[in-house]
């Protein structure tokens, strides 16, 4: 399965052009779609778009964001590194060649690795040898945020993001011991000398880190606040990252959530986190 | 009374020069780790803790095992100890000092270490570790200091310092195992997440303190005209051997669980201490299998010394089985217990984690400060004693 809005896109363009569909149709976060115009394309149409629920904008009001990963469609386009691109360079995240200090807010793991638990020798050949996307799973129950001493990592009380305030971090580490996922990244060194190092050029619109404390993905609450999707969500060319409301029964990740069979990493742990994954 | 830290003879002072020498150079490695970054060590973003916790980890045992010469002495009128309370509190002084130094050099922002109590969050083990411990440090200077300046003048303490010294012994235990609630509530890492990790951590550290204070009892003996005498000595011998023993236990039982378990995820760590681990290339990581069987001979070897009562009645051989227990568990605790937690990682990877040079001499410093405040502080107590020549009386 794939729900392809692109496809979709082109389809109901295609069909737009032969004066099925009226205008305006937005590329995501967002395929405005009414029943109408989906149910003319039907053969187009997958995943939660035939549910009438692909906004244009993220919701103001969520209360507890989470987002549905596709790996099906990720690992269509084993290759490519789009979200990870826009995040990184969104955010100023630096690119370390020394393995043991870099950061990373979204990166790609071995399945085996990200799912130890499903993992075993007679898997599925293509989902054996694939990779999975991971970041910050924004926990309900965060671990993190239980330990960190000074309260510089949080949960956002209003929609459940969790939170980082990089000028009160002390750069203990505790809440690098306390994530099950390894969702976090110290700042080993100067951040900013990489840019130099590398012609990247710094993103004026977001705040560099300094040395010393630590980081992770905020789930673009600065784009969210601003009525955009997250990064990464907006730059997947194939749709395969989908982001709302879990609150929300209509919302797109619900809709995705009651159609497809989804894990989460190590469940077991009570942590409960909010990036579900199609395999 | 701190001036008789400044009287001293040639030995004395060649000991402080040394140690400010060692003092010296980590001041400078940890100014290079200040301007450049926690780079200069060789933590990674997978074993984000090492020498620097681990020590601190190591250091928070020394400092609560002064309660096994301070409550025999207050709560069972053993008047044996009289003479080596102070030491153990003295000790106990040094030891919570260099835990936070070693908490400060481990810090990322170590200016913004005010946060903890500017930002107080009782849902972190780290916020209660940091008040245990202030606390414990000034229930000791306050304790020492009473009883040191009473004993100067010739009279007994204060009553009112009897609450307190009441009070550092629970405290004493809590300290340790708040230490051991940092690390056993963290569900991501099943190697500590364990609920015999506390009495572990305090059995260890009933065993490591006392040996110290053994092998600082000796040291003073034949270097000074400072006897602690026969048979306190021989209680603490007694005392490491039962802490040893049940430290050996705990351990044994950690293993049973997570070899007979089998569940991979307990049992990889100790494969990694003790046979280890293939790293994402394949390749056999064995770093910390020589630390791990050196501390598990040690272990076995000091205490078949301790139990045998003849041989434990034996000066030399008690201070050898002293040192072999302190090396043991330094090992244990102070290199294997925190790395291991971290290998493998949460996505199963094994990262190996080998310190610095600069790393290494930044905690040898600590450890020379340690040293240096010791030395002085059982200077002052030793040359007082001397002078007043009476038998201690406390309490």
């Amino acid at each position: 399965m794939s729900f392809d809005r692109r496809k979709f896109v082109k389809a109901a363009s295609i069909a737009a052009l032969g004066g099925v569909v009226s205008p305006p149709l937005k590329l995501f976060g967002g395929v405005v779609v009414d029943g109408q115009s989906a149910e003319a394309v039907p053969e187009a149409v997958s995943g939660c778009i035939g549910c009438e629920c692909s906004p244009v904008a993220p919701p103001t009001n969520a209360t507890r964001w989470a987002m549905v990963i596709d790996l099906k469609t990720c690992r269509e386009h084993e290759d490519c590194t789009i979200c990870m691109d826009a995040c990184h360079k969104t955010h100023n995240v630096p690119d370390v060649d020394n393995p043991k200090e870099q950061m990373k807010w979204i990166w790609k793991e071995h399945f085996g690795h990200a799912f130890h638990e499903a993992d075993h020798p007679y898997l599925e050949e293509h989902v054996k040898h694939s990779n999975a996307l991971l970041m910050c799973n924004h926990c309900n129950n965060p671990p993190c945020v239980s330990v960190c001493p000074t309260n510089a990592t949080f949960k956002r009380e209003k929609d459940g993001l969790v939170m980082m305030d990089w000028h009160r971090c002390i750069g203990c580490r505790y809440c690098i011991a306390a994530c099950p996922y390894g969702s976090r990244s110290f700042n080993y060194t100067e951040p900013k000398k990489y840019f130099a190092e590398k012609g990247i050029q710094i993103e004026p619109d977001f705040p560099t880190r300094t040395r010393g404390v630590v980081e992770k993905c905020t789930f673009c609450e600065e784009r969210l606040a601003r009525g955009l999707w997250p990064a990464c969500v907006d730059a997947c060319p194939h749709n395969a990252l989908v982001f709302g409301d879990l609150d929300n029964p209509d919302d797109p990740v619900r809709c995705l959530l009651a159609k497809h069979f989804t894990i989460r990493r190590k469940p077991a742990l009570g942590t409960e986190p909010e990036i579900y994954y199609i395999v | 009374m701190i001036e008789k830290a400044l009287q001293g003879g040639k030995g004395y002072w060649t000991l402080i020069v040394i140690l400010l020498a060692v003092i010296g150079v980590g001041v400078l490695a940890y100014l290079k780790q200040f301007s450049e970054g926690l780079t200069v060590t060789g933590l990674s973003r997978d074993v984000s803790w090492g020498l620097y916790i681990a020590q601190f980890t190591f250091l928070v045992g020394v400092a609560a095992s002064a309660v096994m010469v301070v409550l025999p002495y207050y709560l069972h009128n053993y008047k044996m100890f009289g003479k080596l309370t102070i030491l153990g509190e003295f000790l106990a002084i040094g030891a919570c000092i260099m835990c936070m130094t070693f908490i400060f050099v481990d810090m990322g922002q170590p200016f913004r270490i005010g946060n903890v109590f500017l930002y107080p969050s009782p849902h972190s083990m780290m916020f209660w570790d940091t008040v245990v411990l202030f606390g414990y440090l000034l229930l000791n200077i306050l304790i020492s200091r009473v009883a040191m300046s009473s004993e100067n003048k010739g009279v007994a303490p204060p009553k009112w310092i009897k609450p307190f010294i009441i009070l550092s012994i629970p405290w004493a235990i809590s300290i340790h195992t708040v230490t051991a609630f940092l690390y056993s509530g963290l569900a991501a890492r099943p190697f500590w997440m364990t609920a015999v990790l506390a009495p572990r951590f305090l059995a260890s550290a009933f065993a490591s303190g006392p040996a110290l204070l053994i092998i600082l009892c000796l040291i003073l003996k034949r270097f000074t005209k400072f006897d602690a005498g026969r048979e306190p000595i021989q209680k603490l011998g007694v005392i490491v051997a039962y802490a040893m023993a049940l430290n050996i236990f705990l351990i044994l039982m950690e293993i049973f669980t997570a070899v007979y378990s089998g569940i991979p995820e307990h049992i990889d760590h100790f494969k990694y201490m003790f046979v280890g681990l293939q790293d994402a290339e394949g390749v056999m990581v064995t770093n910390l299998v020589p630390w791990m069987w050196t501390s598990s001979v040690l272990a076995v070897f000091s205490l078949s010394l301790l139990l045998v009562t003849k041989l434990r009645q034996n000066e030399t051989i008690l201070g050898i089985a002293a040192v072999a227990v302190f090396a043991s568990l330094w090992i244990d605790k102070g290199m294997g217990m925190i790395v291991a937690g971290f290998t493998p990682n949460p996505t199963h990877v094994v990262v190996p984690y080998t310190p610095t040079l600069i790393e290494s001499l930044i905690t040898l410093a600590i450890w020379g400060m340690g040293a240096l405040i010791v030395t002085i502080l059982y200077k002052v107590a030793l040359t007082l004693r001397k002078q007043v020549q009476r038998v201690p009386y406390r309490a």
